[in-house]
């Protein structure tokens, strides 16, 4: 009973924090002043968030068919995730939005 | 190519099997069927296109040891850009560099790339050269040098036969 209780509260705790990220991750959405820097905010929800919820999540249901799922879908986003963030930034630079720049210096483009 | 079209026939058909969940006789018929089906249409669509199968040339134990690199470093990173998120002044340093790669194989540079923006303050934006354009969020001194270890990291789980 306690080995249930103590997994419980990890999860709780695990399923909490990913939430958490994955607010962040749309304040800074909102916060962020430009298009460039908005894609470094999703990502926050895209790879903590969902890391941590799918982990709490994986927790809760235990040695099931659901976990096996879970970890399928977590795979899935992994790749999926940063190529169609790759995807949104490649297509913004080829429609001509400037990458910011403040840093002057060297490797500069 | 025998070997390889019954392996595909059994990783399909086990992942049916998690999928599904239901384990009735109907059910399970049906997966070996479907996944028999779908070896098929895929070998006959080979054969009219180019037959181009996909290599993969990586070390299986180094891979395993470069993604739990990599899960350390997207933590260190989303706590980086959720910390400059949640400040009053958002100490933004963007930058877009061109960072080079020494992988051989694409799907090495594809697993570069991505992880280049799976960690959250740099995006792989496009390919210039021989090495990729980068955008960071908060530029600093480490990020360069930070990028060309992951990079090597990279390069040592390629397996490429000499």
């Amino acid at each position: 009973m306690t080995w249930m209780l103590i997994v419980d509260i990890v999860s709780w705790i695990l399923i909490l924090a990913g939430s958490a990220f994955t607010i962040i991750g749309a304040v800074g959405t909102m916060r962020f002043p430009d298009f460039w820097s908005r894609l470094h905010a999703a990502s926050v929800s895209e790879s903590a968030g969902m890391l941590l919820l799918i982990t709490g999540m994986c927790l809760q249901s235990g040695l099931t068919l659901v976990t096996v799922k879970l970890l399928i879908i977590a795979a899935f986003i992994l790749i999926t995730g940063p190529t169609s963030t790759h995807a949104v930034a490649n297509a913004a630079l080829t429609s001509g939005e400037k990458p910011k720049s403040d840093v002057i210096g060297e490797g500069d483009v | 190519m025998m070997l390889r079209k019954i392996l595909t026939v059994l990783a399909l058909f086990a992942l049916w099997l998690l999928m599904s969940g239901i384990y009735k006789p109907l059910v399970v018929w049906l997966g070996v069927g479907s996944s028999l089906i779908a070896v098929m249409v895929v070998r006959r669509m080979d054969d009219a296109a180019d037959a181009d199968s996909l290599e993969v040339n990586l070390k299986l134990f180094a891979t395993v040891r470069y993604w739990a690199w990599l899960m350390v470093e997207i933590a260190k990173s989303n706590w980086a850009v959720s910390k400059i998120i949640l400040s009053p002044v958002m100490r933004l340093n963007q930058h877009h560099f061109i960072v080079p790669c020494t992988q051989k194989t694409n799907l090495g540079q594809t697993i570069f790339a991505n992880s280049i923006t799976l960690t959250p303050g740099t995006i792989s934006v496009d390919v210039e050269g021989s090495g990729f354009l980068v955008h960071a969020l908060s530029y600093e001194d480490e990020t360069l040098p930070g990028l060309a270890d992951m990079d090597a990291r990279v390069t040592n789980i390629e397996s490429v036969p000499e």
